[in-house]
């Protein structure tokens, strides 16, 4: 009985707040619910049309493979750059070591809202720092430079917004679990005569895995359904050409009240996560045991 | 220079490289809060505010609700922690702990819940608390971060608990210590610097919201301190310093929140437990 006690609270906060909605989105989804119905307060059912008609959408795939792209080059990032960082602090002599941590806990403390609007500053197109920079090192044409009339050029201001701010979290969580591996593995298999690269592949890694998995499926999740930073750097008014999964359900129910097409859309966002995720998902649960 | 000094050149310039990337947007917003209007609008950059102004400042804060909205922010950031703290832990205990019937798929729901994009949950939860006449409320707000706060509160205490060593408990069981008392005197000392780690990232997602609460509070005197630092930026002809300003002020409780508890995650402390 003990654990269930233990879990009645949560579970019962959650199946009330999180478990009904989800249910209501599902629901949703399977209606046509327009203006009209939320005046109602009640939609009519019409199956899968809400279904049928977003896989049928050729945008439907340009958005998937855009979301599925930028959240892997996202993941991406943060990972290699995280782990690269996380290995740098191991190697740094104190008071550098103090620095860096400070940086990246200062930049990690950053609320979402102010890391965006310091980046649409210093990516300003008039008088932004970027800008300046660039046209001083030499390259052409950045002056009075829009970087998001080019959704490419736009996308890469976004994924350094998102990198920037989800960097230092696995970094120092990275950092936290590099203490755990214990020092006489790593200096055993230095002893062999193992290279940096070895030592991390053989020991280092498979020591951290668990650590990994759940960054990375952390990172995933959240960079799958990235929407405040295109939504605001956008100044609340994306093209079509920046939507992604997120964003395109949010603007078919909010944009043009038709909330049951935007529901459909939700869920298949969901059921593509969970596809992409469920690789670390069944090995963290091999971690976890049966 | 031996290839260790060489080595220890690359590891520090490679240090200052990340210091820069890290700080230098930081300082940007500072140092552009306490520009002049004109220092602001140059092409040549000024690298420092001099001379310097309140003026942004003193704008941002004369802004209507600003006090207000910052009072309602710690309430609701308070009260979400404080609870989501309590349940989380004794859920990750069941879940860290125990062999129950149900744990996996516990686990893999405690992963899917956090999939589900909040922007389309936003619509469901709007009608239900709208239903309960709950919206425009605090309540009702901190009921609804405790949804999106709780599963992931959960899972990382589960991953500090799992990290214990278990003997730990066995042990005191064995000296005559109850399965409680062996949580209470043992577990949660140990787990300290979970709780503490777990807090900080409830608040970082609490405070970085800026969806639900501007869903669900309508009221200005309700709202909370993001919507009030939106409702700046989106003031139409970039009033740049005016936004700096606004972005410093709602930084600053997060970083130093955060740096304080920062120091008192001691990572070391389950290290030594068990070597003795």
């Amino acid at each position: 009985m003990a654990p269930y006690a233990l879990l009645a609270p949560s579970l019962l906060v959650l199946a009330a707040i999180l478990g009904f909605p989800m249910y209501r989105l599902v629901s949703l989804s399977f209606q046509q619910y327009g203006l009209r119905e939320l005046f109602a307060g009640k939609g009519t059912f019409i199956g899968l049309d809400n279904y049928r008609e977003v896989v049928t959408d050729p945008f439907f795939w340009t958005v998937v493979v855009r979301t599925v792209l930028f959240a892997g080059v996202c993941v991406g990032l943060t990972m290699v750059l995280g782990t690269l960082v996380a290995l740098l602090l191991r190697n740094l002599a104190r008071p550098m070591r103090v620095a860096v941590t400070a940086g990246l806990v200062a930049a990690w403390a950053m609320p979402v809202l102010t890391a965006i609007s310091i980046w649409q500053w210093m990516f300003d197109f008039e008088f932004g720092v970027v800008n300046w920079l660039l046209t001083k090192l030499g390259a052409d044409g950045f002056q009075q430079h829009n970087w998001f009339d080019q959704p490419l050029q736009g996308f890469s201001v976004i994924v350094l917004v998102v990198v920037w701010g989800a960097l230092p979290f696995v970094a120092i969580t990275l950092h936290a679990g590099l203490t755990q591996v214990p020092a006489e593995l790593e200096e055993a298999a230095r002893v062999d005569g193992a290279g940096a690269w070895q030592v991390f592949r053989h020991i280092t890694f498979p020591v951290m895995k668990p650590i990994f998995l759940i960054l990375a499926t952390l990172s995933t999740i959240w960079d799958f359904k990235v929407f405040t930073q295109i939504w605001v750097l956008l100044n609340q008014r994306p093209s079509r050409e920046y939507f992604l999964l997120g964003i395109w359900s949010y603007s078919e129910s909010f944009g043009v009240t038709r909330y049951g097409k935007g529901a459909a859309i939700a869920v298949i966002m969901v059921i593509l996560l969970l596809v992409v995720t469920s690789f670390y998902v069944r090995q963290m649960l091999r971690a976890v045991g049966p | 220079m031996t290839r260790r000094q060489l080595a220890r050149a690359g590891y520090n310039a490679a240090a200052v490289l990340v210091l820069l990337v890290t700080l230098f947007p930081i300082y940007w917003m500072v140092a552009t809060g306490f520009k002049r209007g004109v220092d602001i609008l140059s092409f040549e950059p000024r690298w420092l505010p001099v001379p310097g102004t309140l003026e942004n400042y003193r704008s941002a804060i004369a802004k209507p609700y600003f006090l207000q909205d910052v009072r309602n922010s710690v309430l609701v950031v308070v009260a979400t922690v404080l609870i989501s703290l309590v349940l989380a832990f004794l859920a990750a205990l069941a879940a860290a702990r125990f062999n129950f019937r149900g744990r996996a798929a516990l686990i893999v729901m405690l992963i899917v819940v956090q999939m589900v994009p909040l922007e389309a949950l936003i619509i469901p939860i709007y009608l239900m608390l709208d239903g309960a006449g709950q919206t425009d409320r605090l309540a009702g707000i901190i009921v609804t971060y405790l949804t999106f706060v709780l599963p992931f509160a959960i899972w990382t205490l589960r991953g500090f608990i799992v990290n214990i060593p278990e003997e730990l408990e066995e042990a005191a069981m064995v000296d005559g210590c109850t399965r409680a008392g062996a949580f209470r005197r043992i577990l949660l000392p140990l787990v300290a610097p979970g709780l503490v780690a777990t807090s900080v990232f409830s608040f970082i997602l609490v405070w970085n919201d800026y969806l639900i609460a501007y869903v669900l509070l309508r009221s200005p005197e309700k709202q909370t301190l993001g919507i009030w630092l939106a409702s700046f930026t989106t003031n139409h002809g970039t009033e740049w310093g005016g936004v700096m300003a606004g972005s410093t002020l709602f930084a600053i409780p997060a970083v130093v929140f955060f740096l304080l508890v920062q120091r008192r995650v001691v990572s070391g402390l389950t290290a030594g437990a068990v070597k003795g």
